[in-house]
């Protein structure tokens, strides 16, 4: 029989027991509901902890050290050096902005302070933040706005500092605070070498050291931020106040590596503890550390976190599979059970499409068309009650949110994938399960059957 | 007994025998008979006698446990499944005493089944279901459904079902049983002509004398699955 009439009759025989197919289908439609609902929310879950982590910076980040100097973050065991280690300078700061995707490369600013507000001291931690933190999302959801610009006087406040400050937090913006902090002063090089370089959060200790002089800094508040923003793991997400860091580099505040780099022989060139290099995406961190240890400089990245995680979410986008697919598979045996109670209703219908000349193949087919157009319905039907449930789940769970003063989010995600595989994925069940009814049909006896009242 | 003409369908000592538990049925008993092409046949015998199996098995809807059905020379028992439904679909055309129509069908969507499952083209169809209709005279009646005809009616557009796939063996097993006598009068009447101006092979099953006297060409008498009489009109 060709494909459209096998549709057409399948199709016809479908209407006429409208209603036990139509809540037979409709089972078919929680059972893919169910799964979808499951695998949304398992996708939901791990974009959003993605989009979090991603945002924290923790998995696009490489850390570079010194080899030398790597204590702290990851002991490099390495042979005796031949030469001298490379040192982390602006040089080596630059080659690392050249490296294939990376996105920018800038050192670690963070020194402790003493704010003043209203003429209250208050001691936090400030920390430098690069422009490019705007747009990775590690601001969303700020009160106020970002720096209006790389050098502007400009500060951020996390919100438990803006409490100390002020109970009313809306009321800091457009506020002015002073920051106290310890300015490092070079001192003439003792043996007439290397002349101190002013640049920014580099040691520009010079080699006749530094002293530290106090000094002052007004500041605009510009923004609130509820959660702490953080740029990978040693960024600024320790500081409470957040300055551009380029601010940040300009006030050549003392930092806790100072002193001991002030013991340390850099030539006269300003070097940096650390720099943060940002790659284009996680994806990208393995091979930026492979360039970098070649260049001669410690590395570290939480790329193994990242292939954990990702483990981590295989596994549970499976066992929300599993729980989701178990309403399918009972809506299996509600597709096997009306098939078979079709073919003994059918029975005589069958017998006679034998005597009029269907091949065993043409009554196969149509029962298999039937179960396929359930599983199709189904299917579809199910996707969107799906895609309801995860509307419902999200809506609820941001309330809960709301009350808890927490922002919002998104724990539900319907990819097209998902939508399309669901669909396919019924078709193929129904399938299956009209596997066993349509072969009964097609090995019917015709005499039997027509004698079949 | 042969009529002369080429054989239409031939059963060569067919047997069609039943398990039930530890009985063995004897349906059909090493019966030998010849159709000629154009014939008229009427298988005559009581209930149980073995005459609807015999045309079942001529109508390839059954096979024989021994002995060979030949139509237009091939055996039924060696072609494939495939072959055998088209030979249902292609060669035979088939009426039953209850007419077996679906129910849920028109009778226009009825009579073009055959032509569906035969893998006729769409554009062909029109032209034969009404073709077929015209000739029992059921033309007019396209949108109804079986359940608003009657038991004539019904049996004429089984007929009509029977013809839209212009077969060359008609097999009919008691297609005035279910019906009155004029009724059924009328039904032969139609068989006769689709007969005569068709050239079409019949079978019949009937248990009828009078019937099978007046419009069979030869009658083939069954008694417990065997042929005891063939060619005798009383």
């Amino acid at each position: 029989m060709k494909a459209g009439d096998l549709g057409e009759l399948a199709l016809r025989n479908l209407r006429e027991a409208v209603l036990r197919n139509s809540l037979t289908t409709l089972g078919v439609a929680v059972g893919v509901a169910s799964l979808v609902a499951m695998l949304s929310l398992g996708v939901g879950l791990q974009n959003l902890a993605t989009k979090r982590l991603s945002n924290s910076g923790l998995f696009d980040t490489v850390i570079v050290t010194q080899r030398r100097n790597s204590e702290g973050v990851r002991r490099v065991v390495n042979p005796p050096p031949e030469k001298e280690p490379r040192v982390l300078d602006e040089e080596a700061r630059k080659e690392l902005e050249r490296l294939p995707n990376v996105v920018e490369v800038y050192p670690q600013i963070r020194f402790p302070t003493e704010v003043r507000y209203n003429g209250i001291p208050y001691s936090t931690i400030v920390a430098g933040v690069p422009a490019s933190a705007q747009t990775t999302g590690a601001f969303d959801g700020i009160q106020g706005h970002f720096f209006s610009g790389p050098n502007a006087d400009e500060a951020i406040l996390q919100i438990e500092l803006a409490k100390d400050l002020s109970p009313q937090t809306a009321t800091l913006l457009g506020k002015d605070l002073v920051v106290r902090y310890a300015e490092r002063e070079a001192l003439p090089p003792q043996s007439g070498e290397g002349e101190a370089a002013g640049d920014g959060g580099g040691n520009d200790a010079g080699g006749g050291g530094f002293s530290i002089v106090p000094r002052e800094k007004k500041l605009r508040i510009v923004g609130i931020v509820e959660t702490e923003p953080a740029a990978g793991f040693g960024g600024f997400g320790s500081g409470r106040l957040l300055i551009p860091l380029e601010v940040a580099s300009a006030l050549r505040a003392a930092q806790v590596n100072d002193l001991r780099d002030a013991v340390r022989e850099t030539n006269g060139k300003p070097v940096y503890a650390s720099l943060t290099v940002r790659a284009k995406s996680p994806t990208h961190v393995e091979g930026i550390e492979t360039a970098i240890k070649a260049m001669g400089f410690g590395t570290f990245s939480l790329l193994d976190a990242t292939r954990n995680l990702q483990l981590f979410f295989t596994i549970f986008d499976l066992l929300l599979a599993i729980f989701g697919s178990l309403a399918l598979a009972v809506a299996t045996l509600g597709i096997i059970n009306t098939l078979v109670m079709a073919i003994l209703e059918r029975r005589r219908e069958i017998g006679i499409l034998k005597a009029l000349g269907a091949a065993d193949r043409d009554v196969k087919q149509l029962f298999f068309v039937e179960a396929g157009v359930m599983g199709l319905l189904g299917g579809i039907f199910g996707v969107g009650f799906g895609w309801f449930i995860g509307r419902a789940l999200t809506w609820g769970t941001n309330i809960y949110l709301h009350r808890q003063n927490l922002p919002s989010a998104h724990v539900f995600s319907v990819p097209l994938w998902l939508v399309f595989g669901a669909i396919v994925f019924a078709v193929a069940v129904s399938l299956a399960a009209g596997l066993y009814p349509a072969s009964r049909a097609a090995r019917l006896n015709p005499v039997e059957a027509l004698r079949y009242e | 007994m042969v009529t002369g003409n080429r054989a239409a369908v031939r059963a060569e000592h067919v047997s069609r025998h039943y398990e039930m538990g530890s009985a063995l049925i004897q349906a059909v008993d090493d019966v030998t008979l010849e159709v000629g092409a154009g014939e008229f046949l009427a298988l005559l015998g009581s209930s149980g006698s073995g005459k609807s199996t015999l045309l079942n098995l001529m109508a390839g809807l059954d096979h024989p446990t021994g002995g060979a059905i030949l139509a237009n020379g091939k055996n039924l028992s060696e072609m494939s499944p495939l072959e055998l439904a088209r030979y249902r679909s292609r060669t035979v055309g088939m009426v039953f005493q209850s007419f077996n129509l679906l129910p849920r069908m028109t009778l226009e969507e009825n009579v073009e089944l055959p032509l569906r499952l035969a893998e006729v083209d769409r554009g062909e169809r029109g032209k034969r279901v009404q073709e077929a209709l015209e000739r029992v005279q059921l033309e007019r009646r396209l949108t109804h459904r079986p359940n608003e005809m009657s038991g004539g009616e019904q049996q004429r557009a089984a007929l009509a079902r029977a013809l839209v796939n212009r077969p060359t063996l008609l097999f009919a097993d008691e297609p005035t049983g279910n019906l009155d006598s004029a009724t059924g009068e009328s039904i032969m009447q139609l068989l006769k002509e689709i007969q005569k101006t068709l050239g079409m092979t019949i079978v019949m099953v009937t248990h009828e004398r009078p019937l099978a006297d007046r419009f069979a060409d030869r009658i083939a008498a069954l008694a417990d699955g065997k042929l005891v009489t063939d060619g005798v009109k009383s």
